[in-house]
């Protein structure tokens, strides 16, 4: 996974809440069995509505999407992440995330900012015309017009992401602590252990 | 730590955590972990690119369901029939190479025992109380219903499981929904869990685990439980659970994957032992009365739009929020409804019966029930009832209900997840409706531009017996 740093640019002002992954990416397109290629499908009953922003050259490539309270939610599907990631969207700006979502959009580098309802309603103001920053390592959000927000994160994501670390390779080296732990779920809960043969 | 008391959440947490980072991050160990066709070929493809192995091939279990049509799967002299649409084809063809790859069992797509991994799970006993159990798909939470922690997955995490058995997790809040009382005749577990999300809201639950409690909880059958705890998602809690009892392990005792002799005893020894202690602090209750939950419908496009089918489309000048004005505003466009209108009046051309939230038995019987001697309404442009495997399949017709489901009208199909979530052949058609046992609403969610009311299975008879949304009741009692 590359680093993430500064995410700069064109920010897509969407707004809405409750955005689910059936929204972000329909079903039809998950019957892919590669991670590429998504953002065709990316949004497709949004783009089906008239004068819709993501058809908006304006916004084409924009790295960044703002949108309402809950995004993501549903299903678990990481072809959502996929499908941003297709359309050039490196981060998320939101006043709340789904659990999976974000977990899903944080292991392909996307950054998930949660920002208050007004900071939002304010940068979906100046993105009509005008570019947004965000800074990991500061954990601001800017505009050109000096507005200067902050934002969490978890210390562990944030690690992970400016590093550009792979979950599965930092898990795989604490192997003897697993297996410290499989000793002593034998002993102890065996049936759960045993599991079934192929 | 010891003799504080403790909730079932903590229980089963505590005695998975592997380690814990400085930063709170734990490393919680996994152990059961169901595979489909959908979210699984880049977790596996990953797997192999960095000649990385599956740590424990035992603990995980493929079977395909989203993808498979629900028509006949083999010819009249017992061939295998191809799957037409080729990217199926293809992503099928991909777990049928994997799973033997990396030595994982795996139930073919016309083995007797295939269905819906939700269903299979409990079914075959691989879903145990107590366990952690994860699956590539948010209506793992599902499991909940036999008391593990189970949760939906992306599909890095599934990469992760694959490789190392555990997941980096922060620990959740905890959400009690206490449901004390007795649910009225003809309500049901499914029309329960719309009221609780109608309760909680579609993100009431993020960040929490819920359990759910209670008399009504407490009398309720396993397949019940897991209609409920599938639907916790619904409400944005990754994950929901029942505590294991008595009628859980009489559910579990003999399955094919279940423990057996010693294992069974030193097993329910600790199920025993999971339920919250007295004293145990939530972070959040919600208490609901089970005699204020009528048969349940939704009338929008998210799964906390409910009403009972007593009442009527609601106006979006009735929600304080303004946002939320404008979302109901979208809604009843993409619905084709207006405010005021009874539900009893909204007609559907379509049903669907099944998907891993009502395709067990249990949904099946109920159904029949209803029709029993009835006919589908001439509105009713297309009905299916989808078993969730083919082991519920294969009971149903021994009690002969697909017989009274097909003399109905409607069409007994073969196991899978089907029209849920239209990603085979079975799709409603844009502009139409759908009376749907299944778990989202969705904009699209059955196929672009179709328009779903989520009921129970019985509700879901009785609008095919009336070519409208129908208080069930009024045909049962």
């Amino acid at each position: 996974m590359e680093p993430v740093s500064t995410i700069e640019g064109r920010a897509i002002p969407f707004g809405r809440k409750n955005v689910d992954t059936d929204v972000i990416i329909p079903a039809h397109w998950l019957k892919t069995i590669t991670r590429e290629g998504l953002g065709r499908g990316a949004f497709e009953s949004v783009r089906a509505e008239d004068g819709n922003i993501f058809d908006d050259p304006e916004f084409a490539g924009a790295p960044i999407l703002i949108a309402g309270d809950n995004f993501g939610c549903g299903s678990s599907r990481e072809h959502a992440a996929w499908a941003l990631l297709d359309m050039g969207v490196k981060a998320v700006i939101a006043p709340s995330f789904s659990d999976i979502f974000s977990g899903n959009a944080f292991k392909n580098g996307i950054l998930t900012v949660c920002l208050p309802q007004e900071q939002i309603d304010r940068l979906m103001e100046v993105a009509r015309e005008q570019p947004v920053s965000i800074d990991l390592d500061t954990q601001t959000v800017t505009t050109p017009f000096q507005d200067r927000f902050t934002f969490e994160i978890d210390p562990f994501r944030k690690h992970c992401l400016s590093e550009g670390l792979d979950e599965v390779g930092l898990t795989l080296a604490r192997d003897a602590a697993i297996a410290n732990h499989e000793k002593s779920r034998e002993a102890n809960l065996p049936w759960l252990a045993k599991g079934v043969a192929a | 730590m010891a003799n504080r008391p403790r909730t079932l959440y903590e229980k089963i947490w505590d005695a998975h955590v592997v380690e814990t980072r400085d930063d709170g991050t734990s490393l919680v160990y996994i152990d059961r972990h169901l595979v489909h066709e959908v979210t699984s070929p880049q977790a596996f493809e990953a797997l192999r690119m960095a000649g990385r192995k599956v740590r424990k091939p035992e603990l995980t279990l493929a079977v395909p369901d989203h993808n498979l049509p629900t028509t006949a799967r083999l010819d009249t002299s017992g061939n295998r029939l191809p799957i037409a649409d080729p990217e199926s084809a293809q992503q099928l063809a991909a777990l049928e190479r994997n799973a033997p790859e990396f030595s994982i069992r795996y139930i073919g797509a016309t083995d007797a025992e295939q269905g819906i991994v939700h269903v299979v799970g409990p079914e075959q006993g691989f879903s145990l109380p107590g366990a952690t159990i994860v699956c590539g798909d948010s209506h793992t939470a599902a499991h909940g219903g036999v008391g593990a922690l189970a949760f939906g997955i992306g599909t890095s995490e599934v990469e992760h499981v694959l490789a190392t058995q555990t997941l980096l997790l922060k620990r959740s809040k905890t959400l009690e929904v206490r449901v004390d009382g007795q649910l009225g005749p003809g309500v049901t577990s499914k029309d329960l869990i719309l009221h609780i999300i109608g309760v909680l809201g579609t993100a009431g639950g993020t960040g929490y685990v819920i359990e759910y409690r209670g008399e009504v909880f407490e009398k309720m059958s396993v397949e019940s439980r897991l209609t409920v705890c599938n639907m916790s998602i619904e409400a944005g809690a990754r994950s929901g659970l029942i505590a294991p009892d008595d009628i859980t392990f009489a559910y579990l005792k003999g399955r094919p994957m279940a423990p057996k002799g010693e294992d069974w005893d030193k097993a329910v020894a600790w199920w025993r032992s999971l339920a919250t202690d007295e004293g145990a602090k939530f972070d959040k209750s919600i208490r609901i009365d089970a005699g204020d939950v009528e048969p349940t419908v939704t009338w929008g496009t998210s799964p906390e739009d409910v009403v009972s089918i007593g009442g009527v489309v609601p106006a979006p000048e009735s929600f304080a929020d303004t946002s939320k004005q404008d979302a109901v505003r979208k809604s009843l466009d993409y619905m084709g409804l207006v405010p005021g209108t009874p539900m009893r009046d909204v007609e559907v051309q379509n049903i669907f019966i099944g998907s891993c939230t009502n395709s067990r038995i249990e949904d099946m019987r109920a159904a029949a029930e209803v029709l029993r001697g009835r006919k589908v309404h001439p509105n009713i442009k297309w009905g299916i009832v989808v078993p969730g495997s083919g082991l519920v399949k294969a009971q149903a017709e021994a009690e002969g209900l697909d017989k009274i489901i097909i003399e109905a009208g409607l069409e007994w199909r073969e196991p899978g997840c089907s029209a849920c979530l239209a990603m085979n052949p079975d799709k409603v058609p844009a502009g139409e409706r759908c009376a749907s046992t299944s778990n989202r609403n969705f904009v699209g969610r059955q196929g672009p531009g179709a328009r779903t009311h989520l009921v129970s299975p019985a509700m879901a008879a009785a609008a095919a017996v009336t070519g409208r949304l129908t208080d069930v009741r009024e045909l049962t009692s």
